[in-house]
C-alpha cells in the first residue's frame, strides 16, 4: 500500500486555488450519468449528498435513523469557528490554521488544516443564507463567543444547539433535493459492506433495519460521513447508535485506518451515576467562558461545596495555566481533571468529578445574563442531575466525545481505495491529535459543502469507470458475506446479552486506553480484548430473526465490530511511544506532567492496513512536513 | 387562489368558521341587547320586533346571512371533524389532557347540542310550531308565557351553559386561526373571548331567570 | 434506594401484526435513571429469558435528536414539562406505580414496531417547502444582511423544534401544525427567508394535509407536550401567512418554481 497524500506544490495559501484549477471538471451535462452513493447524514454527509445534488450527479444518502435529520452533528452544543474576524481582536486564516495545528499537537497535515482555515469563512455565509438562527448583536450583526484553546472569540453559534441548527439548514438543502428527486433517501439503512471491483469502491452492501432487505446498491463512488467511534468506550458522549461498523469494514476491504489511537476525551460532561448509565452527557464548553474549575486542596474534603472557603480552595486550571485558564484546550483540562481526581480531591458520588463553579459570573454578570448565554445548558443539567448549578456548582468529569482517528484519506478526501472517499468525524485529517472546540462543525461542513463536489469530479473525470452489473460476481459476494455475518449472529443462542459484551469492552478501554496509556496496560487489553471476542462469539444471545425490525441485532453487528476495531485501537496506542493531544502516555510526560512528543520519530500519521484474519495489521507511515509553522511544546500557561 | 382550493385545505376551512364565528358572534350581540329591551317593557320590545317587519329587506339579508353562515361553520366543522377523527384511527388506552379547557374539548359536541338548540328555538320563538300559546310579532307575550315553564327555562339555561362554553374557545380560536398574534394583543384575545362568553349568556339567561323568579310577567 | 415499577407496554411485532398491552414488572430500578434506561433494563432481562426486546426509538439521548417519544401515562414524553423521554427521569414516579406505555398514535405515523413509528411524514413536509433555496457557494457575506436580534431570537425559538412528533402525538386531532408552523416561522422571520415565504407554507400546509394529519382547532396540548416548549403563536404565524398568500398571492406558474 502506497500512502498519497497528493498534497498540491506551492505557497500554503495558493495551494487550494491552485489544485481546483489543476482539477479535471465534468461535464455539466455529463454529471446526471454518475451515480454517488452518501452514507450518512450528518454535517458532513447532508451538505455533501445536497450539494452534489445541485451539482447534477444522481446521489443516494443513507442513514440509519428514522429522518435524516436525527444525525449525531445535532447533539453538538457550542459553536462553529471561522476565521472572519469580525470582531477585530486579531484573527486570520493563519492564525485558525496555525491554532488548529498547534490544538492538534503537530499531528495534522498542514495543507489541509490551511485549507480548512480558508473554507470556515465561506461555511459561515453559507449557513447564514439558509437561514441558520446565529446569535446576534443588538446591531443586528452576528455575534461571537470564545472557546478553548484560542485567543480571539471567532465561534459563531445558535444558543447552546449549534448543531442543531446547522444540520437543520444541511438537512433542509438534502429535503430541496429529495422533494427534486435528485437525491434518493434511505433512512433506517444501515451500509454492512463495500463492494470493490477491480481495485475500485464501486457501491455497497445495506440492510433494512425495518425488513431486514439486504441489498446492493451499485455507484460510480462511495462518500462515508459515518461519524466517529468514541463509543468503541460503551459510554461516551456519542449517540447511542454512533458506531464503528462503515468505516471498519471499509478497512477490512482495504481503506488504511489512520492514527486510530486518537481520541478526544471532553473536560466538561456530567459524571456517571450508576451501572445502568447508558451515555454521557456533555455540557458545553463555552461554560468553560464562564465558569471556574475547581477542587478542594485537601484530599479527602467532603464538606459540601459552599462550605470550604477561597483559601481551600484549587483552581487549577487557572493556576497551572495562567494565560488560557479555565479555557486550556480539551485534552489538557480533562487531564488535569484526571488528575485532580487520582489526588483523592475529586468530589461528589464516588471522587470522579471536580466544581464548574458558576458564584463568580453570577455576582459578576448577574443572574439574568448567565441565564441568557447558558440557561438551557443549566436546566438540562439540573433535569438530569437534580441539582440547581444556579445554587450549587455543577460536577463535571472527562468523558470520551471525539475520535480524531478515522479512515485515512488525502488531500481529496480519498480513502486508499479509489473511489471511497470520507469525510467529517470519518476520516482522520485536519484534528491531529487533539481536536479544538467548534472546530467539528467546521470540518463536517467544509467536507461537504466545499471540498467533497470539487474533488469528486476529478476522481469520476479522470477514473475509468465500466458499467458494473449488478450480478457481479464481486456484488454476490459482498451480498453473501452479509447475509453469513447476520445468520451467525442470530444462530449463536448463548447466554450473554450484546449490551453486557459492549459494557465489559467499554470498561476496559477506558481503563487501558482512555485518558492516560501505559505499555503496560495496553499489552494487558491487547491480551483480553480476543478473549472477550472469542467468548462474544460463543456466548452472545440474539433474539428474533433478520427479516424485520431487530434492535439487538443492530447492535451485535455494531458490537462485533467494536471488538476487532479496539485492539487496532489499543495496538496504535502502543506503538506511538510518546504523548501527544489526546494521546498520552504516562512513560512520555515533562516532569510537570504535560504531553511529551517525540517529533524525531513520531511525527507521522500511523496509516494501519488491514491484513487478513487473524494476522497483524500492517502500520505505514506518511511523514508530516512542516514548511510553515514551527514544532514546539504545546504551551498553555 | 381559487375559493376550491382554499375551502380544500384544513386551514381554509378554518378561516371560513373562524369568519362564520364573526357574523354569529355579531349577530348574537345584536340579539342579546335587543332581549334586554323585555326589561324596559312589552312595549319596547314587542314595537321593536315589528319594526323590524318594517325593513323585509334587512330581516330577510340578515337572515340569508345567518343561513349560510351556520351551514358553512357546520359543514366545515364537521368535515375536519370526520378527518380528526381519521387522523387517529386507534385511540390511546390513557389520555390524559395536559392544557386544553373542557370548553376547547367539547366544542364538537357542544356545537351539535347548540344546533339541536337553535332549531327548537327558532321553532319555539321565530315559527311558534314548538309553543303551546304562541302568537305572532309578540315576543312579549311569547316569552312570558313560555319561561313560566320551568324546564323550557330549563333548557334555555343549559343551552345557554354549552353557549358559553363554545364562546369562550370559539372566540379565543378566531384570532389564533386568523392570524391575529402579536405579544401586545395575546392577552387582550384572551379577555375579550372570556368577556363575551361570560356577558352573552349572562344576558340571555337573565330572561328566563327572571320570566321564573317572578320580575316579568 | 430502589424503585419498583409495573408497567403495561404496547407490543406489536410488525406494521401489520395485531398489537396488545403486555404486563412487565421492573423491580430493582434507581430513581435516578433515565425512562430509557429503565427499559434498557427491562430489555436487558428480557433477552436473557430468550424473549424479543421491547423496540423503541432512541440515539442522542440528550433530548436534541428527537428520536424518542413515548405516550408515557397518557402523556407525551411523560409528566415533566418540557422534557423528551430520554431525559425524563424515575424521581418523577412514585415507587410501585403502574406506568403504561404506548406509540404515538396517529394515521399519518403507522407502527412499525411496538413503540416505534414512521414519522416520515415529517420529513415530507419539510421537503414540501420547509428550506431556504440558497445553492452551495454564491451568496453573500454573513453581515451582508442584518437580523434584529429579536427576530434571531423568536427565529430561533420556533427553530429549537427536534421533530419528534410529539405535538402529534398529543393533539386530540393528530394535527403536525405546531411542527410545520415552527419551521414556517423559523425562515418567515428571517430575511433570508421572505422570498419563498408565500410558496413555502401554501406547499407545506397542503403536504400536511395530504400526510393525513388532522387540522388544528387550538387547543394547545401541543405546546404543553412539546420538549421545546414551542408556543402556538407559530400556528397563529403560519395561519396568518396561509391567508396572506392565498388572498393576495400569485399563483404559481407552471415550471417557474425552478425547486420542483
Amino acid at each position: 500500500m502506497e500512502l498519497r497524500a497528493r498534497t498540491p506544490a506551492g505557497p500554503l495559501a495558493e495551494k487550494w486555488d491552485r489544485h481546483r484549477f489543476e482539477m479535471k471538471l465534468v461535464n455539466p451535462a455529463n454529471k446526471r450519468r454518475y451515480k454517488v452513493l452518501v452514507v450518512g447524514s450528518g454535517l458532513a454527509g447532508a451538505s455533501a449528498a445536497a450539494s452534489l445534488a445541485e451539482l447534477g450527479y444522481q446521489v443516494s444518502c443513507f442513514c440509519f435513523q428514522d429522518s435524516p435529520r436525527r444525525a449525531h452533528s445535532i447533539a453538538a452544543q457550542g459553536g462553529i469557528n471561522a476565521a472572519k474576524n469580525y470582531q477585530n481582536d486579531g484573527d486570520s486564516i493563519w492564525r485558525l490554521f496555525y491554532d488548529t495545528i498547534k490544538g492538534g499537537d503537530f499531528r495534522a497535515r498542514e495543507a489541509n488544516v490551511y485549507r480548512l482555515a480558508q473554507i470556515s469563512v465561506d461555511i459561515i455565509d453559507q449557513c447564514v443564507a439558509q437561514g441558520v438562527p446565529f446569535a446576534r448583536e443588538y446591531s443586528g450583526y452576528l455575534a461571537n463567543r470564545s472557546f478553548g484553546g484560542a485567543q480571539v472569540s471567532r465561534t459563531f453559534y445558535a444558543r447552546g444547539q449549534t448543531g442543531q441548527q446547522l444540520l437543520l439548514g444541511a438537512y433542509q438543502a438534502l429535503c430541496k433535493e429529495i422533494a427534486r428527486g435528485t437525491v434518493l433517501m434511505y433512512p433506517r439503512t444501515e451500509m454492512l459492506d463495500l463492494i470493490l471491483i477491480d481495485g475500485r469502491c464501486r457501491g455497497m452492501v445495506t440492510r433494512n433495519l425495518v425488513t431486514g432487505e439486504v441489498a446492493a446498491h451499485v455507484a460510480d463512488a462511495v462518500v462515508l460521513a459515518t461519524g466517529g467511534y468514541g463509543n468503541v468506550f460503551y459510554l461516551s458522549t456519542n449517540a447511542r447508535g454512533s458506531n464503528v461498523t462503515a468505516t471498519f469494514r471499509a478497512w477490512k476491504r482495504g481503506a488504511a485506518f489512520g492514527n486510530p489511537c486518537f481520541t478526544q476525551i471532553h473536560p466538561t460532561c456530567i459524571p456517571v451515576s450508576g451501572d445502568y448509565q447508558s451515555k454521557l452527557t456533555l455540557m458545553s464548553e463555552s461554560l468553560r467562558n464562564d465558569g471556574r474549575v475547581w477542587v478542594p486542596k485537601r484530599a479527602g474534603d467532603t464538606r459540601p461545596p459552599h462550605e470550604i472557603p477561597e483559601a481551600e480552595r484549587d483552581y487549577y486550571l487557572e493556576r497551572k495555566y495562567p494565560s488560557f485558564g479555565n479555557l486550556s484546550p480539551r485534552d489538557i483540562a480533562s487531564r488535569a481533571a484526571k488528575e485532580a481526581c487520582d489526588d483523592g480531591r475529586g468530589v461528589g458520588p464516588g471522587g470522579r468529578g471536580v466544581y464548574l463553579d458558576f458564584a463568580d459570573a453570577i455576582t459578576r454578570l448577574g443572574r439574568q445574563t448567565i441565564e441568557e448565554r447558558y440557561g438551557n445548558l443549566f436546566e438540562m443539567y439540573q433535569r438530569i442531575t437534580d441539582e440547581d448549578p444556579y445554587r450549587v456548582p455543577m460536577r463535571i468529569y472527562p468523558a470520551v466525545h471525539y475520535t480524531m482517528g478515522g479512515l485515512w484519506v488525502d488531500y481529496d478526501l480519498m480513502s486508499t481505495i479509489p473511489g471511497l472517499h470520507v469525510l467529517g468525524e470519518a476520516n482522520f485529517s485536519d484534528h491531529g491529535a487533539n481536536r479544538l472546540g467548534a472546530s467539528a462543525l467546521m470540518q463536517g461542513l467544509a467536507d461537504g459543502y466545499f471540498i467533497i463536489p470539487v474533488t469528486i469530479g476529478d476522481y469520476l473525470a479522470t477514473a475509468k469507470l465500466d458499467k458494473v452489473s449488478a450480478d457481479h460476481p464481486e456484488v454476490r459476494g459482498a451480498l453473501e458475506g452479509v447475509a453469513r455475518k447476520t445468520k451467525r449472529l442470530l444462530s449463536i443462542g448463548g447466554s450473554r446479552t450484546v449490551d453486557s459484551f459492549h459494557r465489559e469492552l467499554g470498561a476496559l478501554m477506558w481503563d487501558k486506553c482512555g485518558m492516560a496509556r501505559t505499555a503496560h496496560g495496553l499489552g494487558e487489553a491487547l491480551r483480553r480484548i480476543p478473549e472477550i471476542r472469542a467468548e462474544f462469539w460463543e456466548n452472545v444471545t440474539v433474539p428474533g430473526s433478520d427479516a424485520e425490525l431487530n434492535q439487538a441485532l443492530e447492535k451485535a453487528n455494531r458490537v462485533a465490530d467494536f471488538l476487532e476495531f479496539a485492539e487496532l485501537m489499543c495496538r496504535d496506542a502502543l506503538h506511538r511511544e510518546e504523548s501527544c493531544g489526546g494521546h498520552f502516555r504516562e512513560e512520555h510526560q515533562t516532569p510537570d506532567g504535560e504531553a511529551k512528543r517525540d517529533d524525531e520519530r513520531f511525527a507521522y500519521v500511523a496509516a494501519w492496513e488491514y491484513a487478513g484474519e487473524g494476522a497483524e495489521p500492517v502500520l505505514h507511515r506518511e511523514p508530516l512536513v512542516f514548511e510553515n509553522v514551527q514544532l514546539a511544546q504545546r504551551s498553555y500557561k | 387562489m381559487p375559493f376550491g382550493r382554499f375551502w380544500g385545505s384544513t386551514i381554509g376551512k378554518k378561516v371560513v368558521m373562524a369568519v362564520t364565528g364573526i357574523v354569529l358572534v355579531g349577530y348574537i350581540l345584536a340579539h342579546v341587547t335587543a332581549n334586554l329591551l323585555i326589561f324596559v317593557g312589552p312595549s319596547a320590545i314587542d314595537g321593536y320586533a315589528a319594526s323590524l317587519r318594517t325593513l323585509p329587506v334587512l330581516l330577510w339579508g340578515v337572515r340569508v346571512l345567518l343561513l349560510v353562515s351556520v351551514v358553512l361553520h357546520v359543514v366545515a366543522a364537521t368535515q375536519l371533524a370526520v378527518l380528526a377523527r381519521a387522523a387517529r384511527p386507534t385511540a390511546y388506552q390513557r389520555f390524559v389532557p395536559q392544557a386544553s379547557s373542557s370548553a376547547s374539548r367539547t366544542m364538537r359536541w357542544g356545537g351539535v347540542a347548540l344546533l339541536l338548540f337553535l332549531v327548537y328555538h327558532i321553532l319555539h320563538f321565530t315559527t311558534g310550531q314548538a309553543h303551546s300559546d304562541f302568537i305572532h310579532l309578540a315576543p312579549y307575550h311569547n316569552i312570558t308565557t313560555a319561561f313560566r315553564v320551568w324546564w323550557v327555562a330549563g333548557i334555555y339555561v343549559v343551552a345557554m351553559v354549552a353557549l358559553a362554553m363554545h364562546l369562550y374557545h370559539g372566540t379565543w380560536s378566531m384570532f389564533q386561526t386568523l392570524g391575529i398574534e402579536h405579544e401586545r394583543v395575546n392577552a387582550a384575545r384572551r379577555r375579550f373571548a372570556t368577556i363575551i362568553a361570560v356577558a352573552v349568556p349572562l344576558g340571555f339567561v337573565s330572561v328566563p331567570i327572571a320570566v321564573l323568579l317572578g320580575a316579568l310577567r | 434506594m430502589t424503585m419498583h415499577l409495573k408497567l403495561r407496554v404496547w407490543r406489536q411485532p410488525g406494521p401489520t401484526a395485531a398489537g396488545r398491552f403486555v404486563a412487565y414488572d421492573a423491580p430493582d430500578l434507581s430513581a435516578d435513571m433515565s425512562f430509557l434506561e429503565m427499559l434498557d433494563v427491562v430489555n436487558e432481562r428480557l433477552i436473557e429469558q430468550g424473549e424479543a426486546p421491547i423496540a423503541f426509538d432512541h440515539d442522542c439521548r440528550e433530548g436534541i435528536c428527537g428520536s424518542c417519544g413515548l405516550m408515557i401515562n397518557g402523556v407525551a414524553h411523560g409528566p415533566m414539562r418540557g422534557t423528551a423521554t430520554c431525559q425524563l427521569h424515575l424521581r418523577s414516579f412514585r415507587d410501585g406505580q403502574e406506568v403504561v406505555i404506548e406509540p404515538w398514535r396517529a394515521k399519518a405515523f403507522p407502527v412499525v414496531r411496538d413503540l416505534v413509528v414512521d414519522r416520515s411524514g415529517l420529513d415530507r413536509i419539510i421537503a414540501a417547502g420547509g428550506y431556504i433555496s440558497a445553492r452551495t457557494g454564491g451568496v453573500p457575506d454573513a453581515n451582508a444582511v442584518l437580523v434584529a436580534k429579536d427576530d434571531a431570537d423568536s427565529a430561533m425559538d420556533a427553530a429549537a423544534c427536534i421533530g419528534c412528533g410529539a405535538c402529534v402525538a398529543a393533539c386530540p386531532n393528530a394535527s403536525a401544525s405546531l411542527f410545520a408552523a415552527a419551521k414556517i416561522a423559523h425562515l418567515g422571520l428571517l430575511p433570508q427567508g421572505q422570498p419563498e415565504r408565500a410558496k413555502r407554507v401554501l406547499r407545506m400546509v397542503s403536504q400536511m394535509d395530504m400526510e393525513a394529519f388532522g387540522n388544528c382547532t387550538n387547543i394547545g396540548e401541543c405546546q404543553e407536550a412539546c420538549p421545546k416548549l414551542i408556543s402556538i403563536d407559530v400556528i397563529a404565524r403560519m395561519n396568518r401567512d396561509f391567508l396572506r398568500a392565498s388572498l393576495l398571492g400569485r399563483e404559481e406558474r407552471v415550471g417557474s418554481s425552478g425547486e420542483g
